[in-house]
């Protein structure tokens, strides 16, 4: 199981990777693996304001339909378009290609909160 | 029991011929061959274009497949022999209850005096099946523990929409305006879609180590905000939530319901009642619990009982018993409950389920209601116990009517997922469990056997589950992973279908 040393992660298996004023917004390699084959993305929309914690978007795979919790609160800058053709993208390259939005935390300190990579293989190993 | 298994349950040596596979009706097609005649109707024929305006006319011709009746019965029971089914063999899917549905009750609903009747037909015309009717509610209003019902609902989803919609009714009524409804985070997942249908928000509660509601969770979410909960109990673990009377204590100390899905009723049936435990609402699942067809093999049916103060917003109209007539005759009409929500279903319910169910209930009476119960625990619970070695128990303690196991060993181990073990298990001669439910379960597999298999078919079974594990260990995921291998369809791709469904076919192309 993959899980990058330059990422943050939340309880709920969302990854965070912090770019300037804004993070990127993903699920990890171990919820991809969990969840199975995805067949659809549902993305939140460009502008919206998200709570830390709230929903920010649904996988569905075969074997199941899951919530994307947003790992830190803000408005949503961007969202990874090319989902809508390719969900697989969330099984291939969980942390690249398929990444699910951009955010504009609305208190950049609470990236602070999650968890770093050591912490997180202990989550899930555990 | 030791020794070979018996063949019982096993559909191994079902007629399955050959592997081609079958045309769809399209295919058989032959422009201008139809598999009726209608030749001494000795009514004139009309154009078309005389009855219909030309605005209301197709423009296109209707593309239907053009068949004799010789080749559509031949289709359709080709088919058929390719289906697997409850009457072929054990069908252990875990949440279906997919027990077998004794004839009885077919031989029941096809009866001219109850299948020959009109639902326009006035209540005169009537008063057997309206005395069925009332007779049904009260059986399953003793049964549940509950003051009066509605036979409307379509199947359990429809019950579930019905019974939060009752729930509004009530708060409304109260003068209360409450938001959200309280469910389990192992629920089916038709729960969170009826709430959200029925126009209140989901709150999820997680379950606790011994795979019951988290008390202390449940309390923390619990306020005047809430409308309601939904359990089922035994929940979707198998497992009978022993806490039931303080959730319903505290749910109704914040002036909350209590909903019971009836998804897991057949583990209960005369034994303990939802009524008793302190629900206020339940809906129940005839095709599950009493034997009614499921899914393809016929219309559902969801009947909804409720306590006696949720009574007046039942859907209507209901059957009742009027006064005897004057030579002291039961008499039998239709009324409506005074705040009633109003119908859910055309007419009155899909009524020939509705009879075939209460066929199944007098048939079995009450020793043998409860007989039902213990049988499908016992038959669980031997399942369970044989195969706790073979998978991982997630929660090793008694269940009730279903064991819920995990693959999880065997996939770390041998690379064999639940997927792949529900696959073989179709060449082994039965239907697959439920796989990956509830999801708060890591390769889940969910088994069901029903009280309606022998012993000889739980050991067939058995064996067969071990062969799968067997194998793994022998030999590698290899075999597993291409099964199923005497289908006359092999695994398919869930991914792709999902992914690219094609809804429709086009014999065009």
């Amino acid at each position: 199981m993959d899980t990058p040393e330059d990422l943050r992660y939340s309880t709920d298996h969302e990854w965070v990777r912090v770019a300037g004023d804004r993070v990127r917004v993903g699920i990890t390699d171990y919820a991809q693996d969990a969840l199975g084959d995805v067949v659809f993305v549902d993305v939140p929309a460009v502008g919206a304001v998200v709570e830390p914690g709230g929903p920010l978007g649904e996988v569905e795979s075969t074997k199941s339909v899951s919530e994307v919790y947003a790992p830190v609160g803000g408005e949503v800058l961007a969202v990874n378009t090319s989902l809508a053709e390719r969900p697989e993208l969330l099984n291939s390259d969980p942390y690249g290609d398929g990444w699910i939005c951009e955010l504009r935390p609305s208190d950049p300190s609470t990236v602070d909160n999650l968890l770093d990579a050591a912490a997180y293989r202990a989550l899930v190993d555990g | 029991m030791t020794g070979p298994a018996a063949p019982g349950g096993r559909a191994a040596s079902a007629p399955l011929l050959g592997s081609d596979t079958e045309p769809t009706v399209f295919e058989l097609s032959v422009p201008g061959r139809r598999a009726w005649s209608l030749r001494t109707t000795e009514v004139p024929e009309v154009p078309v274009a005389d009855l219909v305006p030309v605005a209301f006319r197709r423009e296109d011709q209707v593309e239907l497949a053009e068949v004799s009746e010789r080749d559509l019965v031949a289709h359709v029971t080709r088919l058929s022999h390719r289906q697997f089914s409850v009457d072929l063999g054990a069908y252990p899917l875990g949440s279906c209850t997919m027990k077998y549905n004794p004839k009885v009750c077919d031989a029941v609903a096809a009866l001219e005096g109850l299948a020959g009747v009109h639902p326009a037909a006035p209540p005169s015309l009537t008063q057997g099946w309206l005395s069925l009717l009332v007779e049904l509610e009260r059986a399953l209003c003793e049964l549940t523990g509950m003051a009066a019902a509605t036979l409307q609902p379509a199947a359990g989803a429809a019950g579930e929409l019905t019974g939060l919609l009752l729930m509004r009714a009530w708060h409304q009524a109260h003068g209360s305006v409450r938001h959200r409804v309280v469910i389990p985070d192992s629920a089916h997942g038709t729960n969170p879609a009826s709430v959200t249908l029925g126009g209140y928000q989901v709150t999820t509660v997680p379950t606790d180590e011994r795979g019951c509601v988290d008390l202390d969770a449940l309390c923390r979410v619990l306020d005047e905000d809430v409308a309601g909960i939904m359990l089922t109990n035994p929940n979707t673990l198998g497992l009978f939530e022993e806490d039931i009377t303080t959730i319903a204590r505290k749910a109704h100390d914040v002036g909350a319901l209590l909903y019971y899905d009836g998804a897991n009723l057949n583990a209960i049936l005369g034994v303990v009642r939802p009524g008793d435990m302190g629900f206020d609402i339940v809906h129940m699942n005839l095709h599950k619990t009493f034997a009614t067809p499921h899914g393809g093999g016929g219309p559902g049916a969801g009947p909804v009982a409720v306590a006696e103060r949720l009574a007046p917003f039942l859907p209507g109209p209901r059957p009742v018993a009027l006064e005897p007539d004057e030579e002291g005759t039961a008499r039998f009409g239709w009324t409506v409950p005074p705040q009633s929500i109003g119908r859910v279903h055309g007419f009155h319910g899909n009524a020939l389920v509705l009879a075939r169910a209460l066929a199944y209930l007098l048939v079995n009476g009450g020793d043998g209601l409860r007989r039902v119960a213990e049988l499908a625990v016992l038959n669980a619970n031997w399942l369970r116990t044989r195969l706790r070695g073979t998978f991982d128990a997630p929660y090793d303690r008694p269940c009730m009517h279903e064991a819920v196991l995990s693959a999880r060993t065997l996939r770390d181990r041998f690379g064999v997922r639940a997927l792949d073990v529900a696959k073989r298990l179709l060449d082994e001669g039965f239907h697959a469990p439920t796989i990956y439910f509830p999801l708060i379960v890591d390769e889940a597999l969910m088994i069901e056997p029903t009280e309606t298999e022998s012993l000889q078919t739980l050991e067939a079974l058995a064996q067969a589950f071990e062969r799968i594990v067997a194998e793994a260990a022998a030999s590698g995921p290899a075999e597993a992973h291409a099964a199923p291998h005497h289908t006359p369809v092999r695994r398919v791709d869930e991914a792709r279908a999902a992914r690219h469904l094609v809804a429709t076919y086009d014999a065009r192309h």
